[in-house]
C-alpha cells in the first residue's frame, strides 16, 4: 500500500520534492556562473529557464496519483475544524443520527439474523418441509405416519425425516422432571446433515415396532444427569417408566422446533395413531437429493400425492402434498412484521436526516461569504460540493458509529420484548453484515443529506453574494426549507396515528367478550405419575386422583380436565359429518375437539345454551357443540338429539349446544379457519388412546381466591403418593388472554416509541427551521416595527408563516397515512382502520407540538429592537 | 515541449520524453539535472527539456515503477535524488524503442518513397 505510506509521508515527500527542485535551481545556477555570468545575473536566468515552481511541484503531485487521496484528507480535517468550532450543533446532529441509525441498526440486525442467513444446518438451501395439504384447508396438515413411510419409499427427489412431539418425565438418572421428548424418524440427523457429538444416530434397524429401546439424549441431558461422560453411551435412561439405552448425544445447539431433551425412534412407539392413515400429527423436514430441484420435488410429490389417492381413497382423496423452503417455512410468519417495523424505523432515520439537512442548509446559507471568498481565490465547484458532502459524510459517520453502540446495547432488550419466541433469536448478534450496512447506510444518508446544501453553492450565486456584500440571501433556501418541514410533518403524522390506532386496538380488542369467564382460573399441564402410564385403568385411576387432590386444597372451588386449553399452544382436531355416508376425509368440515371432565363448562364459565353438559355417567357416544359448530351443521334446527358422526369415534349424540370460546385468542380468532369446537368427555377416551392422552392432558381450576396463591398448595398435594408427579406451564387465564394480545401491544409500543421520536425531531426541525428563517428576517421586522407594526403582529406573521408549512405536511401525512393503514390491518389481527377521532387527536398532538415549536422564535422576533435591526442592514 | 528560439530546435513528438529519460538512465543512477543535460549534450542541443515536464514526467514513471528513486551524494557532494531503471523499466524501454525503430522505419519508407516519384 504505497499510497497510504506516501499519504503518511505527505511532510517528508513534499521535502525531497523541494529539494530536488532546488538542487536542479542550483546546478543551473553554478553552471551559469560557469558560462561567465555574474552570480544575479545566473540566479535571474535560472529562474527564467525554471518557470513557475509552484506550478511544477503542482504537476509533479499530480503525477504521484495520490492526489485525491490528499485532498479528500485536507478535506476531512477542515470538516473535524468546522464541527469542533461549532460543538452544540455537531451534537445535535450526531445524536439525532445516532437514534435514527441505531433503530434501523437493531431492525437490520434482527432481520440479518431471522430473515437473510441461511439455517444452521449444512447446505441449509437444499432443505424443505413437507405438509399435506386439502383444498378446504389448504397446506396446514402435517404428515400421517402411512403416508410418510410410502413417501419415503417412492420419493426419489427427496429424502424426508419426520418427528412427533411427545412430553415424557426421566425419572432415573437423577430426580424425576418432566422433559421436551420428540420421536424421531431414523434419519432425522443425517437429513438435516448434523452430525452427533458422542454415539450413533438411529438406524433401521431401530425404527421398528418391538427393536430394543434406544434413546439419544440432548446435550443439556448429558451434562446434567451424566456428568458429561464419554461413558454415557450404553448406560440406562427410564422414561416414562420405560427403560431405555442411550445410543447417542446430541450437539449443544441442536433444536427442533424448540429445546429437545430426549430423542426416541418412532418406529418403536406403539402410539394407535401410527397405523392411521387418518391422524396427521408427524411435522416433517427433507433434503432434495444432489440434482433434484424444489419444481422437480413437487411435481415427485404430486403424482405419489396421486398414487395414494387411488389406493387408499377413504383418506387420501383430495389431498396432496405441498414443499415449501425450510427457511421460508421457519420464519415467513415473522417476515412482514420485521418489515414493517423496518420501514417504520426507515421513517424515524429520514426524518432525522431531513433534520440534520436543513440545520446543514441554514449554516450553509450563513457561510455563503466564506465560500464566496474562496471560490475567489480559486476553488472550483466541484471541489466545494465535495467539500460539502465530505463534512455531511463525517457527521453521518460519527452517527452511525454511536448508533451501532446504541444497537449493540439495544438488540437483546428488543428481543425480550418480542411477542412469543422470535424464531432462530439466539443467532441474533452483530456481526460484519450489520456493521456493512450501517456504514452504507451512513454514507448513503450523509449523502442524501449533504447534497442539498452542497449542490445549493452555485458558483454564480456565489459570485452575486460577494457583489451584494456581506449580507447572505436566504430567497433560494427558503423553499427547500418549507419542503423539508412539509415532509417531516407528513411522516410524523403517519408514525402518529399509526401508533394511535395501534394503540386503541388492544383497549379494543380486551374489551371483546372471550366467551368463557377468565377471571380466577388456573390451568397447568400435568405429567402423570410415570408408573400410571404404562397401563390405561391406572391412568384412568391416576386422573381421578388428580382431581380430587386438586379439590381437596383450600381456595378452589372447582377443577377440570381438558386436553386443550383456550388461547395457549396445542390443539386437537376432528373431522365431522351428519349425514350417515361419509364423504371423503378432504372434504370434511373440521372442529376443534376437547376431551373434558364434566366440570369444565363451570371451571371455565361458559355458557351453556341448549340442553345440558356433560355428567359422570356420560361414557359413549355423546357430544356438545358450540353455536358455531352447530350453525354450520345444523342451521336453524335444534342440535339437541340430532347425530353427530366423528371421525375415529363413529356416531355420536348432540346432548347440548354451549356459547363460542375465542380459542385462538381475542384478537386472531374471528380471521381463523377452524372456528367449530366440540367437547367430549374425557370418560369416552379408548384405552388405545390413554398413552397418548394422558402424556398431553391439562387441567384448570376456578378458585375463590386470586389464583396465583394456590399455585403452591396446589403444586405440593399434586405431588402424588411416589412423589414424583408434576404440574407445569402454569398460568392463570387471564395471564393467557392478555398475551393472545401480546403482538398489539409490542407493535402499539414500538410504535409508540417511534411516534414520539418522530414528534421530537420533527419539532426540534420546525424549530431549526423556523428559527433560521426568522433570523433572516430581523431587518424585515426591524422595518415593520419602525412604520408601526406592534409585537402581537409580527408573532402573527412568523406563525402563519409555519402553520402553512404544518398545514400542507398534515395533509401530505394524512393521505399517507390512508396508504400506511391498509397495510397494517393486513398484518395485524383485529386492527381496523383509523377512527376519525384517533385522526383528530393525533393530529392535534401533532399541531399543539409543531405551533409551540414555533412560537418560541415567533416570540424572540417579537422582542427585537427596530434600531438595532435596522443597523444590522 | 518548450524550446528556445535562439538555436535550432527539434519539437519532440508526444510520449517521447518518457522514452528518452528511460534511455538516459540506462546509464547508470543520475539526477533530473544531469538528465537534462545528457538529453541536450547528446542531441546536441536540439533537444532541450524544461524542468516543468522533465520533474513531472519522472515522478510519472516513479509512480508507475519503471523508475526507481535514491538520495545518494552527487559529484558536487550535495545529496541528490537519482534515479535509476527497473526490471519493469527495462522492459517497457525496450519494448518503446522497438515500436519506436518500427514506426522511424515505416515513416522513412514513405518519405523515401516519395522522394523516388519525384
Amino acid at each position: 500500500m504505497t499510497w497510504l505510506r506516501r499519504l503518511r509521508n505527505n511532510t517528508q515527500v513534499e521535502a525531497q520534492l523541494d529539494a530536488e527542485l532546488r538542487f536542479d535551481y542550483d546546478q543551473r545556477v553554478a553552471a551559469n556562473i560557469r558560462a561567465g555570468m555574474s552570480e544575479s545575473e545566473a540566479q535571474c536566468a535560472a529562474r527564467l529557464a525554471f518557470g513557475g515552481l509552484e506550478q511544477i511541484k503542482e504537476e509533479c503531485r499530480d503525477a504521484r496519483g495520490t492526489r485525491w487521496l490528499l485532498d479528500l484528507w485536507q478535506d476531512f480535517r477542515y470538516a473535524l475544524r468546522t464541527l469542533r468550532r461549532k460543538p452544540g450543533f455537531a451534537a445535535v446532529a450526531i445524536l439525532t443520527l445516532a437514534l435514527g441509525s441505531g433503530a434501523t441498526t437493531v431492525m437490520f440486525t434482527v432481520i440479518n439474523a431471522v430473515l437473510l442467513k441461511p439455517l444452521p444446518y449444512p447446505d441449509a438451501d437444499r432443505l424443505v418441509t413437507v405438509n399435506e395439504a386439502t383444498e378446504k384447508y389448504g397446506d396446514t396438515w402435517q404428515l400421517s405416519y402411512p403416508d410418510f413411510i410410502d413417501l419415503k419409499s417412492a420419493s426419489r427427489s427427496l429424502a424426508p425425516a419426520a418427528w412427533g412431539y411427545k412430553g415424557g418425565t426421566i425419572s432415573a438418572p437423577g430426580d424425576a422432571e418432566h422433559v421436551d421428548s420428540v420421536q424421531i424418524s431414523s434419519d432425522l440427523f443425517s437429513v438435516l446433515g448434523v452430525p452427533l457429538l458422542r454415539g450413533r444416530a438411529f438406524g433401521p434397524q431401530d425404527d421398528r415396532p418391538g427393536a430394543p429401546p434406544v434413546v439419544i439424549i440432548s446435550y443439556r441431558v448429558w451434562q446434567s444427569r451424566y456428568g458429561g461422560t464419554p461413558a454415557a453411551i450404553g448406560m440406562p435412561l427410564v422414561l416414562d417408566g420405560n427403560h431405555y439405552t442411550v445410543v447417542g448425544v446430541a450437539p449443544p445447539d441442536f433444536q427442533l422446533a424448540g429445546e429437545v431433551d430426549v430423542f426416541t425412534p418412532l418406529g418403536q412407539t406403539t402410539d394407535p395413531r401410527m397405523q392411521n392413515r387418518e391422524a396427521h400429527f408427524l411435522p416433517a423436514v427433507a433434503r432434495l437429493r444432489p440434482g433434484a430441484t424444489l419444481a422437480a420435488a413437487q411435481s415427485d410429490l404430486a403424482l405419489i400425492g396421486h398414487n395414494l389417492a387411488g389406493q387408499y381413497p377413504k383418506s387420501n382423496v383430495g389431498r396432496t402434498f405441498q414443499l415449501h423452503p425450510m427457511l421460508e417455512a421457519a420464519v415467513g410468519g415473522v417476515r412482514p412484521l420485521l418489515l414493517l417495523l423496518l420501514g417504520a424505523v426507515g421513517l424515524v432515520l429520514l426524518i432525522a436526516c431531513i433534520n440534520v439537512a436543513s440545520l446543514l442548509l441554514a449554516r450553509a446559507v450563513s457561510r455563503e461569504p466564506e465560500l464566496a471568498m474562496r471560490v475567489a481565490l480559486g476553488a472550483g465547484r466541484g471541489r466545494l460540493v465535495r467539500h460539502a458532502l465530505t463534512e455531511s459524510t463525517v457527521l453521518a459517520l460519527a452517527g452511525g458509529a454511536l448508533g451501532i453502540l446504541l444497537a449493540a446495547v439495544g438488540v437483546r432488550p428488543f428481543i425480550a420484548l418480542w411477542p412469543g419466541a422470535l424464531p432462530r433469536a439466539e443467532e441474533v448478534h452483530l456481526d460484519w453484515r450489520v456493521l456493512l450496512f450501517t456504514v452504507a447506510v451512513s454514507l448513503l444518508t450523509g449523502t442524501l443529506f449533504g447534497l442539498a446544501p452542497a449542490l445549493r453553492t452555485s458558483v454564480r450565486a456565489l459570485n452575486q453574494t460577494l457583489r451584494a456584500g456581506a449580507r447572505s440571501s436566504p430567497g433560494g433556501s427558503r423553499r427547500l426549507h418549507s419542503a423539508f418541514v412539509v415532509s417531516q410533518i407528513a411522516m410524523a403524522v403517519v408514525l402518529l396515528v399509526a401508533a394511535g390506532t395501534l394503540g386503541r386496538t388492544p383497549l379494543r380488542l380486551s374489551s371483546l367478550d372471550p366467551g368463557m369467564n377468565v377471571h380466577n382460573v388456573l390451568v397447568a399441564r400435568v405429567a402423570l405419575a410415570p408408573g400410571a402410564l404404562t397401563n390405561p385403568a391406572q391412568s384412568r385411576a391416576a386422573w381421578r386422583d388428580v382431581l380430587d387432590r386438586a379439590r381437596a386444597v383450600p381456595g378452589i372451588e372447582s377443577a377440570t380436565l381438558s386436553d386443550i386449553i383456550p388461547m395457549r399452544e396445542g390443539q386437537d382436531e376432528l373431522g365431522y359429518w351428519t349425514t350417515p355416508v361419509q364423504p371423503p376425509t378432504s372434504q370434511l368440515p373440521i372442529a376443534l375437539a376437547s376431551a373434558v371432565t364434566p366440570d369444565y363448562l363451570k371451571v371455565m364459565g361458559i355458557t351453556l345454551r341448549k340442553g345440558r353438559f356433560f355428567t359422570d355417567q356420560d361414557r359413549t357416544g355423546n357430544v356438545v357443540i358450540d353455536e358455531v359448530l352447530a350453525q354450520h351443521a345444523f342451521g336453524q334446527t335444534d342440535p339437541v338429539g340430532k347425530r353427530l358422526f366423528l371421525q375415529e369415534m363413529g356416531p355420536t349424540t348432540v346432548v347440548g349446544v354451549v356459547g363460542h370460546v375465542r380459542h385462538w385468542g381475542l384478537a386472531d380468532d374471528d380471521g381463523s379457519q377452524l372456528r367449530d369446537h366440540l367437547y367430549f368427555p374425557f370418560a369416552q377416551v379408548p384405552d388405545t388412546f390413554m398413552p397418548v392422552f394422558s402424556s398431553f392432558m391439562s387441567m384448570a381450576v376456578r378458585t375463590s381466591v386470586s389464583p396465583l396463591t394456590v399455585v403452591e398448595p396446589l403444586r405440593r398435594n399434586l405431588r402424588g403418593t411416589g412423589g414424583d408427579q408434576a404440574i407445569y406451564e402454569v398460568r392463570t387465564m387471564e395471564q393467557l388472554a392478555s398475551r393472545s394480545l401480546s403482538r398489539q401491544r409490542f407493535l402499539m409500543l414500538l410504535f409508540g416509541i417511534f411516534a414520539g421520536l418522530a414528534l421530537l425531531l420533527a419539532c426540534i426541525g420546525i424549530y431549526g427551521v423556523l428559527a433560521y428563517l426568522t433570523s433572516q428576517r430581523v431587518p424585515e421586522f426591524g422595518v415593520r416595527m419602525a412604520i408601526g407594526a406592534k409585537a402581537g403582529d409580527v408573532i402573527q406573521l412568523v406563525l402563519r408563516q409555519s402553520a402553512g408549512m404544518i398545514i400542507a405536511g398534515v395533509v401530505a401525512g394524512i393521505l399517507a397515512t390512508m396508504a400506511a393503514g391498509r397495510l397494517l390491518e393486513r398484518l395485524v389481527a383485529g386492527m381496523r382502520p383509523a377512527e376519525p377521532l384517533t385522526f383528530a387527536a393525533m393530529v392535534a398532538v401533532l399541531l399543539i407540538a409543531a405551533l409551540l415549536a414555533s412560537f418560541v422564535p415567533a416570540r424572540r422576533a417579537s422582542h427585537i429592537d427596530p434600531m438595532s435591526a435596522l443597523r444590522q442592514e | 515541449m518548450r524550446h528556445d528560439n535562439s538555436s535550432p530546435k527539434s519539437d519532440l513528438p508526444q510520449g517521447t520524453l518518457d522514452l528518452l529519460i528511460l534511455k538516459i538512465v540506462t546509464l547508470g543512477p543520475i539526477h533530473g539535472y544531469a538528465i537534462a543535460q545528457r538529453i541536450q549534450q547528446i542531441s546536441r542541443d536540439v533537444v532541450q527539456v524544461q524542468q516543468g515536464s522533465l520533474y513531472p514526467a519522472l515522478h510519472r514513471l516513479e509512480n508507475k515503477g519503471l523508475l526507481a528513486a535514491e538520495w545518494k551524494e552527487s559529484e558536487t557532494g550535495r545529496e541528490a535524488k537519482f534515479y535509476r531503471l527497473t526490471a519493469k523499466g527495462r522492459k517497457q524501454l525496450k519494448e518503446e524503442t522497438e515500436s519506436w525503430a518500427r514506426l522511424t522505419g515505416a515513416i522513412g519508407l514513405i518519405l523515401g518513397s516519395e522522394g523516388d516519384a519525384n
